[in-house]
C-alpha cells in the first residue's frame, strides 16, 4: 500500500536573471497516517521549497516543476489551482519559521483562524468562533476566550506559534507541514512547542513533515528522517538507524557539528568546511564532493543513486557500504563516549 | 490617548505661532513693494503715504506691529483688514472657503477612485503591458506642471477656447447653491488637472505598497489557508498596504484645504489659493498672513487627524 504523501522525482526549478536554479532535484520522500517525517539539511538545501511545492506555493511563472507528488491518490503536481486550494489549508496544513511575520499584524488572532475555518466549511460565525476558541485551548493558549480578540503582536513567541498551530490544525488536516517551527523561538519554548506538536500528532492523527536544520529536533520528533543536501535526498532511514549508523558524510558532518553536553568538550567545534553549493551552479558528480573528506575520483564524475544498504536504509555515496557502516557507528560510538 | 490628543493639540498652536511669526519676517526682512505706496497709487504726496503709513500701524516697530496682530488674533479672531482693500482679512477667507473645498475635495475622491484602482492592478498584472503603461503615463502626469496642464486642458476642452466645448472655462465658476450644474462643469477641468498628479502618485504608491506587501510571510499565510487569490489581494494585501496611503491622503487633503493656488490661478477660480496668490502680488501682509496661517492651520490638523486614525488602523500604534 502506497503511503498517504509521496513525493517521487520531484524537481523545481525557477528561471531567473542568473541563471536557472534547481532549488529542488529529484527529490524522494514519503510520509504516512500518524508518523512524522523530519527533513533535514542546510539553508538552500531545498527543504523549504520542497514542501511549499507540496502546498502548490511555488507555481510561480518562472517555476517548472515535475516529478510527482501523490497525495492520497491525486497527484498534487497537475492538480488545478482552484482543487489544489481545498488541499490546501483543509487537508495539507502548514505553520512556518517566525509566527510573527506570519500572521497577519492588522488581523486578531481570532479572526485569521476563524477565515481558516470559513473558508472551507460552511459554518456559522458563532459556529466558528467557538471552535477557535476550542482550537486556541487545546494548543494550550490561556484563557482562550480572550486571546481570541489579541493581535499577534500582544502575545509572545512561544503564544503566536501556538496560535499558528492552532490555525493550522482547527480543520483536522491529514497532514501538518511545519517548516523550522522552532528556529526562532527561545530554547524553553522550542520544547513547549514539540511536545505540543507531538501531543497533537497523535490526538489529532496527523502526519507531520519536520523540517528542520537541526538534528536535535529530528532525535526529538521524527519517526522516519530524510537528509536533504542541494536539492537532492541523499539519506533516508529511521530515526533509529540514523542515531545509529549514519551512513553518509554529509550526515556525519551536521552530528560533529553539534555541541554536547555529556563529553569532553573539544577545543572547538567541527563544521563541515565549505559552503553549500549554489543551486545555480551544482557541482558535477556527487554535489557534496567539494566539501566531502572522504572524496574519491569517481564522486567528481557520477552522482551517486539514492540505494538501498540494508533494509530500510537509502544512502546516496559513492564510498563502499561496510565502510559507511564502519565510519558511521564509529562516530556514533566517538559520540557516546 | 487623550493626553496625547491635548499634547498634540497644545504643539499645533506653538506651531502656529512659529509660522506666524516667520511670515511676519520674512515680509519685512525680504524685499517687497512698500505698502503704503501701494495703497496711496501713483503720484501721492510723501505726507499722504506717511499718512497711511501710519493708519495701517506700518511705522511702528515690528515686534509690537505683530504683538498688536496677535492679540486681536486671540481676542477676537480678528485677521486684520487687507492693506489693499480694507476688507476683513477673516471674511475675505471664509467667503472663498467653499470654493476651495469644492476644488480640494473633488479632486480628492477623483484622485482615490483612479489612483488606488490603477495601483492595484498595476500591482497584480506587474510586468505587463498594462503595468507598463499606466506606470508610464502616470510618471508624465506627475512631471507635468499644473499650470501647462491646465492651459492644455483649456485649450482642448473649455466652452469658450476649446477645441471641444465641454466644460466650464476659465472663470466660469458659480457657487453650487447658486447653479449645481454648472457649478460642476466648472470644476470638471480643475479636478482633473488637480487630480492628476496625485492620481498618478497614488498608483505608484499603491503599486508599491503592495507589491511590498506580498511578498510578506503573512500572504504566504493567507495563501497556505487556501484562500482565493482574490481575498489574499484584497483582503489580506490590500488592508496592509492602504495603511500609509490614508496617511498620505489626509495629509494631502489638509494642504489643499489651505489652497490649490497654481490650479485656482490658472482656472481664475475665487478661491483661497488665487486669494493668497493676489496677496502676494499687492504686498498685503494681513492677507498672506491669514492664508498662511489658515494652511497651516488645516496641515496641522490633518497631521494630527491622520496619526489618531492611524491607531484605529493599525493596532500595533499606541500612544
Amino acid at each position: 500500500m502506497s503511503s498517504l504523501l509521496e513525493i517521487h522525482d520531484l524537481h523545481v526549478h525557477f528561471r531567473t536573471r542568473d541563471g536557472v536554479v534547481r532549488a529542488v532535484e529529484g527529490a524522494e520522500l514519503s510520509v504516512d497516517h500518524q508518523r512524522t517525517l523530519g527533513v533535514v539539511g542546510e539553508s538552500g538545501s531545498g527543504k523549504s521549497v520542497t514542501a511549499l511545492t507540496v502546498m502548490g506555493l511555488t507555481r510561480f511563472p518562472n517555476a517548472e516543476i515535475s516529478g510527482q507528488i501523490m497525495f492520497d491518490g491525486t497527484d498534487l503536481v497537475t492538480l488545478p489551482d482552484n482543487q489544489m486550494r481545498n488541499v490546501r489549508g483543509k487537508r495539507i496544513a502548514m505553520i512556518f519559521q517566525d509566527p510573527l511575520s506570519s500572521l497577519h499584524p492588522l488581523f486578531k488572532i481570532g479572526w485569521q483562524i476563524i477565515e481558516a475555518i470559513r473558508n472551507h466549511e460552511n459554518v456559522s460565525k458563532k459556529e466558528a468562533r467557538e471552535r477557535t476558541i476550542e482550537a486556541l485551548h487545546e494548543v494550550g493558549i490561556p484563557s482562550p476566550e480572550k486571546r481570541i480578540d489579541s493581535y499577534p503582536h500582544e502575545l509572545s513567541g512561544g503564544m503566536r506559534q501556538r496560535a499558528m498551530i492552532a490555525m493550522a490544525l482547527v480543520l483536522k488536516p491529514d497532514v501538518l507541514i511545519a517548516d523550522e517551527p522552532t528556529t526562532a523561538l527561545d530554547v524553553t519554548v522550542q520544547a513547549q512547542i514539540l511536545d505540543l506538536i507531538r501531543r497533537l500528532k497523535d490526538e489529532y492523527q496527523t502526519a507531520i513533515v519536520m523540517i528542520t536544520h537541526d538534528l536535535g529536533v529530528i532525535a526529538e520528533l521524527a519517526d522516519e528522517v530524510a537528509v536533504m543536501y542541494a536539492g537532492r535526498v541523499m539519506e533516508r532511514t529511521s530515526r533509529e538507524k540514523l542515531f545509529t549508523v549514519p551512513e553518509l558524510p554529509y550526515t556525519w558532518g551536521l552530528m560533529r557539528s553539534i555541541p554536547r553536553l555529556d563529553a569532553p568538550r573539544p577545543g572547538r567545534l567541527d563544521s563541515i568546511s565549505g559552503l553549500p553549493p549554489s543551486l545555480i551552479r551544482v557541482p558535477p558528480g556527487c554535489p557534496f564532493h567539494p566539501r566531502c573528506p572522504y572524496v574519491m575520483d569517481v564522486c567528481l564524475k557520477t552522482e551517486p543513486a539514492l540505494e538501498q544498504s540494508e533494509e530500510g536504509h537509502l544512502v546516496a555515496c559513492h564510498l563502499k557500504v561496510s565502510e559507511r557502516r564502519r565510519l558511521g557507528s564509529e562516530l556514533i560510538a566517538g559520540h557516546r563516549r | 490617548m487623550l493626553r496625547y490628543i491635548v499634547k498634540r493639540v497644545l504643539w499645533g498652536i506653538l506651531m502656529l505661532l512659529i509660522v506666524s511669526a516667520l511670515t511676519f519676517v520674512i515680509f519685512y526682512v525680504l524685499p517687497s513693494a512698500d505698502p503704503a505706496q501701494l495703497r496711496a497709487g501713483k503720484g501721492a504726496t510723501p505726507a499722504r503715504i506717511a499718512e497711511i503709513r501710519h493708519t495701517l500701524g506700518l511705522d511702528r516697530p515690528v515686534y509690537e506691529q505683530y504683538w498688536l496682530y496677535m492679540k486681536r488674533l486671540v481676542t477676537h479672531f480678528d485677521l486684520g483688514y487687507s492693506y489693499h482693500n480694507s476688507v476683513s482679512v477673516r471674511q475675505e477667507i471664509f467667503s472663498r472657503l467653499p470654493v476651495t473645498f469644492s476644488v480640494a475635495i473633488g479632486a480628492f475622491v477623483l484622485w482615490i477612485l483612479v489612483g488606488i484602482p490603477v495601483g492595484v492592478i498595476s500591482a497584480i498584472k506587474r510586468r505587463s503591458l498594462l503595468d507598463r503603461f499606466t506606470m508610464g503615463a502616470s510618471l508624465t502626469a506627475i512631471s507635468a506642471p499644473v499650470y501647462w496642464l491646465g492651459l492644455i486642458a483649456l485649450f482642448l476642452f473649455s466652452k469658450d477656447i476649446g477645441l471641444i466645448k465641454l466644460f466650464g472655462g476659465s472663470g466660469s465658476y458659480v457657487p453650487f447653491s447658486q447653479n449645481p450644474g454648472e457649478w460642476f462643469s466648472s470644476l470638471v477641468l480643475p479636478w482633473c488637472v488637480l487630480a492628476a498628479a496625485f492620481a498618478a502618485f497614488y498608483a505608484r504608491m499603491v503599486r508599491g505598497n503592495l507589491i511590498e506587501v506580498m511578498s510578506e510571510d503573512y500572504i504566504r499565510t493567507a495563501r497556505a489557508k487556501g484562500l482565493s487569490e482574490r481575498r489574499v489581494v484584497f483582503r489580506h494585501g490590500l488592508r496592509a498596504a492602504l495603511t500609509p496611503v490614508v496617511t498620505m491622503a489626509g495629509l494631502d487633503l489638509g494642504g489643499l484645504f489651505g489652497g490649490a493656488v497654481l490650479t485656482e490661478t490658472v482656472f481664475n477660480i475665487p478661491g483661497v489659493g488665487r486669494f493668497a496668490y493676489q496677496s502676494i502680488i499687492d504686498s498685503d501682509l494681513p492677507s498672506i498672513q491669514g492664508t498662511v496661517l489658515f494652511g497651516a492651520f488645516f496641515i496641522i490638523s490633518a497631521n494630527l487627524i491622520v496619526d489618531i486614525l492611524y491607531a484605529f488602523l493599525d493596532p500595533r500604534v499606541r500612544y
